[in-house]
């Protein structure tokens, strides 16, 4: 398994599948550790960092995780490849920009991800499509107790796992699920549902993680609370109450649309339109455009393309995809060009 | 139509409805009014704001402490938002109190999972961190004999 043979397909997470996967694109766990008896990153020395790369790496590959595991060193790879690994989500923006000894664990199907030296020494993730979290939380915690036979992680009886920013100490555990909301955005609600978010003490991101902006009608819902409450307690707040409610208003505001579908309908049918004959077209516009036709199409509007296909296209469109599936290097006017060229092919008609 | 704040004009986000001695009072409220009454209604804020108010906040008069294992001073955190050490957790107990609590819904005791080994206590730990401190300075003075011994301990303790 190699990186490169990462961009013939996407991953798990975008199979536009799972629970209430008409709202619900994917689900995230993440876990953060370190070694217990190690400085945290920002304090190693470059010796230690290099240390905890080899020993962490190591253990990621062997402890019998995921079957093919295979391990891509950040630090050594170029930045194309860097870049595809944060649109695949595998990595964080913050460890694509890192100047540390650093890499990244991953299993075959992308399910789980194992980042080592970003903020702290071992984040672990698994992400998967549509509502799974509670399978997404076992299969970290089956990793975490694997790594835990081989490996001390700091913990305290009090503060529990130490991590390197406070705000992560605790479970060190962050849940994120990523809502398509169109139908709430149209109808201007989405507002309210940003101010709900926050009076739940939670989180609203953009696609990529923390400092990112929300385009595209998705939205990142993360738990701000990671000390004090229980894993299961964090994972039932969503299950049980955030998420559903959230599912429940878009589909609400999507059935209220319904009652007068031209409005949905036209702008449905015409970002295809455009998708299916733009000559140049910028990732931002993309991204409006497939959010409108995946709209439409879990709607019953739009029949001739499939979720999975919309979902692909998203990723595939984006700026280190584009250029890895086209196997050339290439600018912003370049790659919009190239992008429509590719969107018309994939959505041809015949 | 919308409500304007009592106070200021602003447009109103906050309605409250108190009742005193039997009497109704509406109150209508923009959200630093509200805030300003002690009504707190920004219950929120986001993870890098808060670490960003707090290290903004002055803290000239405190006499610095600083961990003796790292070496760390909590100027330096307040600076990076980022701890250097597990021992910080108990070298600026005091002062990470209040951040805690706000980031944390006033938890401070954690009650979630616990790793399974046994012997993974504090004590060992903190001893290793001191043990890997000592190493690099000893490397760092080119006292390769002490360095090596360090190292055989650190290696000891972390097979234990």
């Amino acid at each position: 398994m190699r990186l490169a043979d990462l961009t013939e397909r996407a991953g798990e997470w975008l199979r536009g599948a799972g629970p209430m996967h008409d709202v619900v694109i994917s689900s995230r766990v993440r876990l953060a550790r370190n070694l217990a008896g190690m400085p945290f990153l920002g304090r190693c020395t470059a010796q230690q960092q290099r240390e905890i790369e080899e020993r962490i790496s190591r253990e990621a590959l062997t402890a019998e995780i995921a079957a093919d595991m295979f391990y891509v060193d950040v630090a050594a790879a170029g930045e194309l490849d860097r870049q595809l690994l944060v649109e695949r989500h595998l990595i964080s923006r913050q460890h694509a920009q890192g100047d540390q000894p650093r890499g990244v664990a991953v299993s075959k199907d992308e399910t789980l991800a194992i980042m080592v030296n970003e903020e702290d020494h071992v984040r672990m993730q698994s992400l998967r499509s549509g509502l799974q979290l509670r399978e997404a939380f076992a299969d970290l915690t089956r990793i975490d107790d694997r790594l835990e036979t081989r490996l001390d992680f700091a913990f305290h009886s009090r503060y529990g796992y130490l991590t390197a920013c406070p705000t992560n100490v605790g479970t060190g555990m962050r849940v994120s699920v990523m809502l398509h909301l169109p139908a709430l955005k149209m109808t201007g609600q989405i507002d309210k549902v940003f101010r709900a978010v926050r009076d739940m003490r939670m989180e609203v991101r953009g696609l990529h993680g923390e400092g990112t902006e929300a385009t595209g009608d998705f939205f990142q819902i993360s738990n701000q609370t990671t000390l004090g409450k229980s894993e299961e307690q964090i994972l039932e707040e969503f299950l049980d109450r955030t998420i559903p409610n959230f599912v429940d208003y878009e589909r609400r505001a999507r059935e209220a649309l319904l009652r007068r579908p031209v409005a949905v309908d036209d702008k449905a049918h015409r970002a295809m339109a455009i998708l299916r004959s733009a000559r140049r077209i910028g990732s931002e516009e993309t991204m409006y455009l497939l959010s409108m036709v995946r709209l439409g199409a879990n709607m019953g509007r739009l029949k001739d393309v499939s979720i999975k296909t919309v979902n692909e296209l998203f990723l595939m469109t984006q700026p280190a995809h584009l250029q890895r599936v086209l196997q050339r290097e290439m600018d912003a006017p370049q790659r919009a060009e190239a992008r429509a060229a590719y969107m018309r092919k994939r959505l041809s008609l015949n | 139509m919308k409500k304007q704040c009592d106070k200021c004009g602003k447009p109103a986000s906050v309605y409250l409805t108190e009742i005193v001695g039997g009497e109704k009072i509406e109150k209508h409220l923009c959200e630093d009014c509200a805030c300003a009454e002690g009504i707190t209604i920004k219950a929120n804020v986001p993870i890098s704001q808060l670490l960003e108010d707090f290290i903004l906040q002055s803290g000239e008069d405190e006499p610095e402490s600083k961990c003796d294992v790292c070496g760390l001073t909590f100027s330096e955190f307040r600076q990076s938002g980022r701890l250097g050490c597990p021992n910080d957790y108990d070298a600026f107990a005091k002062e990470l109190q209040p951040l805690l609590e706000r980031a944390q819904e006033g938890a401070s005791q954690h009650i979630g999972k616990v790793p399974h080994r046994a012997d993974s206590s504090q004590k060992r730990q903190t001893a290793m961190l001191r043990l890997r401190a000592q190493l690099k300075d000893a490397i760092a003075a080119e006292d390769y004999e002490r360095a090596a011994v360090l190292r055989d301990q650190i290696r000891e303790l972390e097979n234990t």
